[in-house]
């Protein structure tokens, strides 16, 4: 049965069962694999995107579950990878092996959209389902305060 | 030996027109390193016409950092512009590039030299076909990022157009070629792009489990539960009708778990559908003589085997037991440590392709020399049959040491000729089939005399094994510490026979050893009414060398990380409210000398919060990449209170119990340190590897400094198991 979703603003239809994971569609039958497969069970956040802009974890979220809906992932984050958050994981070096590093910044990214300049503890909310296995969790913290900063930056430019 | 052979260039060579800077060079240039075949610059450095460079990077990367950090020492004695600079992972082939493994925290010491001297060999060869065009000296010539120049007639011509002449001149002798004074060093030492970081903040498909070739199927590989049982029959017919199964079949295995289990292969035309189908799988195992094996019966032989007297001696200086009957005080205390998992985040995979005899692999090994090896006696296949491709991998930690992934692709896509395979376990796989971290069982008796200095030691160590023959990972060196610091010291061992698989993991043996040994320095410091840093500088004594080859242990350089960790930690001048405390603890392992703060705090709940880590280490000349390097500290900080509070595996009717990341958990960002201070002191030493010696202190720091908060020693891991949990 086909079913239809948007994935980073484009259409697509895919025929797979409907408890196929929205990770496996994404991953083995778009040709997307930004989105990383950890541990299957919702437990380590490698696989999250956003659903309509909310963090989901696409290991455990039926593609039946999105059926009519928008998919975003990390491959469609921003236009040339230059989201305010990509950027402050370049300048401070966040990954190592970098696997979950996907998982982290949509998480991330999602909170900053709600929460402009969220707070250590409000961070640290947020990114609990985030398992970072190398331990990179000090510069997760401080890349998304200047994520943050580089967005209210930018408001603050387009608004002068 | 004099270099006689000719260079010569492969112009021709490469679609975009670069050319292969390089060529032969004599025998006997493999710097530092057994005969082999000689290793040529050209291996390593590509320049095209455009003054573009490609370097290749030859040893796996797994996150320590080292596709950037190995092509930055060739590119800073080649003097380099690092933005000029692309590079390119190698594929296995350790004739031409030299050993390509990444574990011991060795492979920067075991480049360092070699490659700094293929950098200096390229530079020479460009700056000598400049000297030829010109027809002036070599000596009065000078590079810089990327371009040779020639002060005093103001000549300047880039690399590019240099490459094509270099390449027909004669050979330089890497064992003779001048290297760089360190001063002068441009890129080692400065945090430069890392090589795949916008590629992974993108989400572009670098990583092994991305890997994927035309036509490819996937397949799973369901093993015993029980260690090295086997499969004696399954429904494979019932699998075969299930949706996208290409086929199912039983694998006899080769009896060793390391290489080639027994077990079921599902192949299907996406991983999906073969990891589903198994839930539909039904097997008759013989689980074999392991199924009995569990860790409550360990636990209780072990308390048994304490009461006995040790099987065997593994160190015994002075008189151990006299000096423990005439100290001042003494102190007996037990400790446990349990086995525990890698869990790395990429779950085990690798993609093969068999076809006309020849066997590919594109796989995420920490060895993949020794996964050939594997695959060619697993196969039976020649060496010169199989291509190893090395890809990026979603952490490694020691368990990519084995290649047991590696083997059953290699065995499945066999049976596929021509059909290439994508092997990939699920966690539940990856948790339950690992080579963990052996636990392990310390009784501890230490005396001091009535100044307060440690001058008794003994430990019986239960440990795992056979007889003398410790299994992987779990044995204790003759050297380690205290060892050679306390005159009267014995060491003795028990093993306990066990069917699990044991292997490395970041820092093997010392992340056990050194939460034991520091821990236990510290209940005799408190024994002894000594300042524990300040009893830990006495047992150092003078800044010397103490022991010879491979027990040889600098008491000067570990005085000095911890006497820089003490005044960088305020240690014992800061007042801290109550139910806050500071501990330490140092180790010495991989080339490395650590020493770490932790300040803690326990509330009435047993809640422990891990306000700050302070660490110094000294890994020697040079820290190539800092940004890097602190990453590794910092993250092995964040390992080891993973291993501290909550990791254990447990064994119950010779299977894994847990199964996943809720069973084995690992500190997420609000249990992270908010604060790590990480400094290097930088030694008259080569410069060594960084990925393990941070791990091993901070455990013992961490339980040291709960006892400082609390008053309650832990003497037994994880701290959940002792009523602990995080804040």
């Amino acid at each position: 049965m086909a079913i239809r979703l948007n994935v980073n603003g484009k259409p697509v239809s895919v025929d797979v069962p409907a408890n196929m994971p929205l990770l496996w569609v994404l991953r083995d039958e778009l040709e997307q694999c930004g989105t990383k497969f950890g541990c299957g069970a919702g437990l380590c956040g490698a696989c999250t995107v956003h659903q309509d802009g909310v963090p989901v974890r696409s290991c455990v979220t039926p593609v039946s579950a999105v059926a009519g809906k928008s998919v975003t992932t990390i491959e469609g984050l921003s236009p040339n990878a230059n989201h305010p958050l990509q950027q402050a994981w370049l300048e401070f070096d966040v990954p190592q092996c970098g696997y979950c590093q996907a998982g982290q910044i949509m998480t991330a990214a999602a909170l900053l959209e709600k929460n402009p300049k969220p707070t250590d503890a409000e961070i640290d909310a947020a990114m609990d389902g985030n398992l970072c296995r190398c331990g990179t969790y000090t510069r997760i913290r401080k890349a998304i305060h200047r994520a943050a900063e580089l967005t209210r930056a930018a408001k603050t430019n387009r608004e002068e | 030996m004099k270099s006689t052979r000719r260079f010569f260039l492969q112009v021709s060579a490469g679609a975009t027109g670069s050319l292969v800077l390089g060529g032969g060079i004599a025998q006997a240039q493999r710097p530092g390193r057994p005969a082999g075949p000689p290793i040529l610059p050209s291996a390593f450095i590509q320049i095209a016409p455009t003054g573009m460079v490609t370097l290749t990077a030859k040893n796996p990367e797994m996150g320590q950092g080292i596709k950037t950090a190995l092509p930055m020492i060739i590119a800073d004695e080649l003097d380099l512009d690092w933005k000029m600079v692309t590079v390119v992972q190698a594929d296995l082939n350790e004739a031409k590039y030299g050993s390509q493994s990444a574990g011991g925290s060795r492979s920067t010491p075991n480049n360092w030299d070699l490659l700094r001297r293929v950098g200096a060999a390229g530079r020479l060869m460009l700056v000598t076909a400049a000297a030829e065009a010109w027809s002036v000296p070599v000596a009065e010539l000078s590079t810089e990022l990327g371009r040779v120049h020639h002060k005093a007639s103001g000549r300047s011509v880039g690399y590019g157009e240099l490459a094509a002449t270099a390449a027909t001149l004669p050979a330089p002798d890497l064992n003779k070629v001048k290297l760089k004074d360190p001063k002068d060093y441009k890129l080692i030492g400065k945090s430069l792009p890392i090589v795949d970081l916008p590629a992974m903040v993108s989400g572009k498909p670098i990583y092994s489990i991305d890997f994927k070739l035309p036509g490819m199927l996937y397949a799973t590989f369901e093993k015993c539960p029980v260690f090295n049982g086997k499969a004696v029959s399954a429904n494979l017919d019932e699998i075969k009708a299930l949706p996208g199964i290409k086929t199912a079949f039983l694998v006899e295995g080769n009896g060793d778990v390391s290489s080639l289990a027994s077990g079921v292969a599902i192949v299907a035309s996406k991983w999906w559908y073969a990891n589903e189908a198994r839930k539909k799988l039904k097997v008759e195992w013989n689980e074999g003589p392991n199924a009995t094996h569990s860790t409550a019966a360990y636990n209780a032989k072990a308390q048994e085997l304490f009461a006995q007297k040790p099987a065997f001696s593994i160190r015994k200086d002075g008189d151990p037991e006299a000096a423990l009957a005439a100290a001042a005080k003494t102190v007996d205390a037990k400790y446990t440590f349990p086995f525990i998992s890698h869990a790395q985040l990429e779950p085990g995979n690798c993609t093969a392709k068999f076809e006309n005899g020849k066997l590919e692999l594109w796989a995420p090994s920490q060895t993949p020399g020794r996964g050939l090896q594997m695959a060619s006696q697993a196969l039976g296949l020649p060496p010169a049959d199989i291509t190893v491709h090395q890809l990026r991998t979603g952490g490694g930690f020691g368990r990519r040491l084995a290649n047991d992934y590696l083997v059953e692709a290699a065995w499945i896509a066999k049976q596929l000729p021509g059909t290439p395979v994508k092997l990939l376990w699920n966690r539940e796989d990856d948790m339950r089939h690992d080579f963990y971290r052996p636990g392990g069982y310390q009784h501890m008796r230490g005396g001091v005399d009535a100044a307060g200095k440690l001058v008794a030691w003994h430990d019986h160590f239960v440990s795992f094994g056979e007889g003398d023959k410790f299994v992987s990972s779990s044995n204790i060196a003759p050297g380690e510490f205290p060892a050679q610091f306390v005159p009267n010291f014995g060491v003795e061992a028990t093993l306990i026979p066990t069917g699990v698989p044991t292997g490395p993991l970041r820092a093997p043996r010392s992340n056990s050893l050194a939460w034991v040994i520091h821990s236990f320095i510290d209940e005799l410091a408190h024994a002894a009414g000594k300042d524990p840093v300040q009893f830990r500088l006495d047992l150092l004594g003078e800044p010397r060398v103490v022991g010879k080859g491979m027990e040889a242990y600098n008491a000067g350089r570990m005085r000095a990380v911890l006497e820089s960790v003490a005044e960088r930690s305020g240690w014992g001048k800061r007042k801290l409210p109550k139910g806050r405390g500071m501990g330490v603890g140092f180790h010495y392992s991989h080339s490395g000398y650590f020493a770490e703060v932790a300040e803690v705090s326990v509330d009435a709940q047993n809640r422990v919060k891990v306000h700050k880590v302070w660490a110094v280490g000294d890994v020697g000349s040079q820290i190539i990449h800092p940004s890097s390097a602190a990453n590794q500290v910092e993250g092995a900080i964040i390992d080891g209170l993973s291993e501290l509070m909550n990791q254990e595996i447990t064994i119950a009717k010779g299977r894994t119990v847990q199964s996943n990341y809720h069973q084995h958990q690992a500190v997420r960002m609000k249990q992270a340190p908010p604060e790590i201070d990480v400094h290097f002191i930088k030694s008259d030493n080569p410069p060594t590897g960084l990925g393990e010696p941070p791990l091993p202190p901070l455990l013992p720091a961490v339980s040291n400094a709960i006892f400082a908060a609390c008053g309650k020693r832990v003497r037994t891991l994880p701290l959940v198991k002792e009523g602990f949990r995080w804040a």
